[in-house]
């Protein structure tokens, strides 16, 4: 294109009024052009700018906010999505059935709602007011009686675009889920930031409370107050793809069983006790048991382990513990049937001095002190794996199963305690999954990137003459073979209830889950831990699947 | 009695007039709505359409039995009057009007009711039975206004150049193309088109459509030509080696279905233009009403959710199972070939 064109376009969009530069933006409106712009990009680095934008122009407040949003601390849900559809509907007079087939297609309340209601003619398109307004008002909102949510929701609603509507209505029910790890977000607060990222992640970890933060607080260059509750960034290993044998000496390396479990840090700072899990949940109440620590443990401490269902020396069905995780108030009963325990892996913190720069060789030594002189039965080193050849680990590995182990975890004796996921210095090896062939007897539309297709499912084993569903799955299938099958649903379905249609029991796939467990919830009387599609046996018949006496076998030989 | 038009395994047959629409397997006479592949399909001895049909046809389908006629001009077909009506869906595309003895059927095909200033603008026919497409019947599709989505376009493609990307914007050859074309010429010259889009855009210039001149993406053409500037192609290019001539580059794919977050996120396109050429929830409902009809019946779409809609509103409705598009998909084209 030449010049004299490119000026004229210049100029048309100039005079068009088009607001490409962000800060005409609203508040509200900045925030939804993020979700989208993180929502459709593929490449990080598309994303990595999309944050940096939005950290540069936001307002400081909303800044905080989506800090903590993106963190996974959302504002708690103050109302659930059967009020959400019911309001829609009766505003837009549509017969609530109407409104569920529309959901079940889009995959999404939020967006389904967003789309439903009309866009006001008139929406200033950069006025509106910020995102931190809304969040404030959600707060409010938990005190507030049905109405007075009803009378916000709706207003809010009337006033918003459609796209800021569905991050507004993502907000409210708490569902929000960004496909943006916390380390890319460190990595655009560095740019506008003089910190260091590993300083920004371990900033923003932690109890603090972003109504009564703000950025300058939160991100100054100098440390202005302590939490002591603020735990490490974990260090995340990534499953091993190449032979272990590739590794180099073995002596260089530590094995250790990789456990399946709550990963957590328990930390003791100024005399207090806290325990944070993985998702950066403060689990502190949740584990009565742990409170011996309190007086147990030095000041200054920050170990990394496992929480593991653990009785009388022994690793127990994680099951076991699943039980007692979603409960608000621990009983006795809980306690007894399913007591916890901790497996340490590392140590963070000593004598109030972070050492994760030091070897993992000379933390473990220092966690080996700490952990016995502690005396405690529930507080265990997590045991190291000896070995002195690849084939020899090879072995031992097999006997992960029978010890409630997911398989092992290999790290570099040398290795220092990094910041997230990292390749290199650790890696986890589990075992091979258990499998059962399975039949497709159910099939519902997914949600997200599969949205208005078919790629959820509902599995069964033979039962005798007949087939009973023991679980669902919702992945491992590429985009063509969800395509496959979705195909094969529309033209097979049976029966449609609500969003199921049940579908000829024809397709055959391989299961693959890490775990078994007895369960009266489920006809087939087992509970999967992980299931997933391993691949579509599209070499064998309906005929040849499994049944659940096999089913039951594995209860008995794994379902401890 | 029989009825006017019936279903049947081979598409919609009318006894009395011998005839079927849009049949989809070969038949002995077919009236054709319009010339997208699902509903125009080889191998029937007599074609009947458009006059603005008829060169998309020979195009698609090659030589056959073609007979073309204008909107609003009845013929008899043995006693059977038989008229076109325009469907606003794509250049050509009409509705078929069908009476016999004094009952009125009208068969939809695919329709859009917004006036795209290209397709012929769309006219309710009073009707006793009305047969529409569903395609996007579920209240969540509510289109914006044309103009909006083209000033989307532009903003979009001027975005893509400041970043000093090329704008490829993913659009059905026939039909989408031509709209997106009109759109975007208002802002530049050079526009670079698919073969596939080529051909189609040649018929159309040769049987008297204006429409902004275009160039055609060849192998001899260097790379640097289309920095910056936009280029159409159609569905089946997206994602292919032939893309790659363009790097670097931004997608933007221009259907309804883009009017979903997930549908987009899907076919991992860079910005999604809810753009289509069917009828909105809305433009269905005021559709079904226009025609006064008192029997109505849904096909290819979301017949179950449309039709019941309709029962609750008073209006008798039925689901059709038909063979046009896939449930949920745009038309699938002919395999068109990519020229190289």
């Amino acid at each position: 294109m030449s010049n004299t064109n490119q000026n004229e376009l210049k100029t048309l969009a100039e005079t068009r009024n088009h607001t490409i530069t962000a800060p005409t933006l609203g508040g509200m409106q900045l925030f939804a052009q993020l979700v989208q712009q993180l929502g459709m990009s593929t490449k990080t680095n598309d994303k990595l700018d999309a944050l940096v934008n939005y950290f540069t122009h936001a307002d400081p407040k909303d800044k905080v906010w989506v800090i903590a949003l993106f963190s996974g601390r959302r504002p708690r849900r103050t109302v659930n999505s059967t009020q959400l559809q019911t309001w829609c509907a009766e505003l837009i007079n549509l017969p609530l059935w109407l409104l569920e087939e529309s959901y079940h297609t889009v995959g999404d309340l939020s967006e389904t709602i967003a789309l439903l209601v009309p866009e006001r003619a008139d929406t200033p398109a950069t006025a509106g007011k910020p995102l931190h307004y809304y969040v404030e008002q959600f707060l409010q909102l938990e005190k507030a009686d049905e109405q007075e949510k009803k009378t916000f929701i709706l207003q809010s609603w009337d006033e918003l675009t459609s796209k800021e509507r569905f991050v507004f209505n993502k907000l409210l029910s708490s569902t929000f889920r960004v496909g943006v790890s916390q380390g890319l977000m460190v990595n655009a607060l560095a740019k506008i930031v003089q910190l260091e990222p590993s300083v920004i992640a371990h900033r923003i970890s932690g109890n603090w409370d972003p109504a009564t933060t703000n950025f300058e607080e939160l991100l100054s260059e100098q440390d202005i107050s302590f939490d002591y509750s603020k735990p490490y960034p974990f260090y995340l290993a990534y499953a091993i793809e190449e032979e272990v044998s590739n590794l180099g000496e073995p002596a260089e390396w530590q094995a250790e069983w990789k456990w399946d479990g709550i990963r957590g840090q328990i930390i003791k700072r100024d005399n207090q006790l806290f325990v944070w899990s993985r998702g950066e949940d403060l689990i502190t109440g949740k584990f009565p048991e742990f409170s011996a620590l309190q007086a147990k443990l030095p000041d200054g401490v920050v170990i990394d382990g496992e929480i593991l269902p653990y009785r009388d020396g022994q690793v127990l069905n994680f099951n076991v513990l699943q039980t007692r995780i979603g409960r608000k108030n621990v009983t006795k009963k809980n306690l007894q049937e399913a007591p916890a325990g901790l497996f340490a892996y590392d140590l963070l913190e000593l004598g109030g001095q972070d050492i994760r720069h030091l070897s993992l060789s000379e933390r473990r030594t220092a966690l080996e002190i700490l952990i016995n002189d502690l005396q405690l039965p529930f507080i265990q080193l997590s045991p190291i794996v000896d070995f002195n050849s690849w084939d020899q680990l090879t072995q031992l590995r097999e006997q992960a199963r029978n010890i409630n182990s997911e398989g092992l975890m290999l790290k570099r004796k040398s290795s220092a305690y990094l910041v997230g996921r990292k390749r290199g210095d650790w890696w986890k090896w589990k075992i091979d999954p258990l499998t059962i062939d399975a039949v497709m007897v159910y099939a519902q539309k997914g949600a997200g990137r599969r949205s208005n297709l078919y790629t959820d499912y509902t599995f069964a084993v033979k039962d005798g003459d007949k087939l009973v569903t023991f679980t669902k799955a919702y992945s491992g299938l590429t985009d063509k073979e969800f395509a496959q099958v979705d195909a094969f649903v529309k033209r097979n379905s049976i029966e449609k209830f609500g969003p199921v249609r049940t579908v000829k029991p024809e397709l055959v796939f391989e299961i693959a889950f890490e775990g078994i467990a007895a369960s009266n919830r489920h006809k087939s009387g087992v509970a999967l831990r992980f299931p997933r599609i391993s691949r579509w046996r599209t070499d064998k018949k309906p005929e040849e699947i499994n049944t659940v006496e096999d089913l039951k076998k594995m209860l008995e030989l794994y379902g401890k | 009695m029989a009825q006017v038009i019936e279903f049947t395994d081979k598409g919609l047959y009318c006894p009395a007039g011998q005839f079927y629409i849009d049949p989809w397997k070969p038949v002995d006479k077919a009236i054709i709505t319009h010339a997208h592949s699902d509903h125009a399909r080889p191998g029937n001895q007599y074609y009947l359409c458009h006059h603005d049909t008829k060169p998309m046809l020979q195009l698609r389908l090659g030589d056959h039995h073609y007979q073309s006629i204008g909107w609003n001009e009845p013929i008899y077909m043995n006693e059977v009057k038989v008229s076109l009506h325009p469907a606003g869906h794509i250049i050509g595309s009409s509705q078929v009007r069908v009476e016999y003895k004094g009952e009125v059927w009208v068969v939809s095909g695919d329709y859009k009711t917004e006036d795209d200033g290209i397709s012929g603008a769309f006219e309710p026919v009073r009707c006793n039975t009305f047969i529409t497409e569903s395609t996007f019947g579920l209240p969540i599709y509510n289109w914006k206004p044309q103009e909006t989505i083209y000033s989307d376009i532009r903003h979009w493609v001027h975005s893509n150049q400041l970043a000093g990307k090329t704008s490829v914007l993913i659009a059905y050859s026939l039909g989408k193309a031509q709209r997106v074309l009109n759109a975007v010429a208002e802002v530049t010259g050079n526009i670079f088109v698919h073969g596939a889009i080529w051909n189609t855009h040649q018929v159309l210039t040769q049987a008297g459509h204006v429409l902004p001149a275009v160039i055609r993406v060849t192998p001899e053409l260097p790379k640097e030509v289309f920095k910056g500037n936009i280029v159409i192609a159609p569905p089946s290019a997206d994602g292919t080696p032939w893309m790659k001539r363009f790097a670097p580059y931004s997608v933007g794919i221009c259907s309804g279905w883009m009017q979903v977050r997930g549908h987009q996120r899907r076919r991992n396109a860079d910005a999604g233009f809810a753009l289509s050429d069917h009828a909105d929830w809305k433009g269905l409902l005021e559709t079904v009403k226009a025609t006064g009809a008192e029997k109505v019946f849904v096909t290819h779409g979301f017949q179950s959710a449309f039709s019941r809609y309709l029962n609750e509103q008073g209006i008798a409705a039925g689901e059709v199972k038909t063979e046009f598009g896939a449930e949920e998909e745009e038309a699938v084209e002919n395999p068109e070939k990519t020229d190289e």
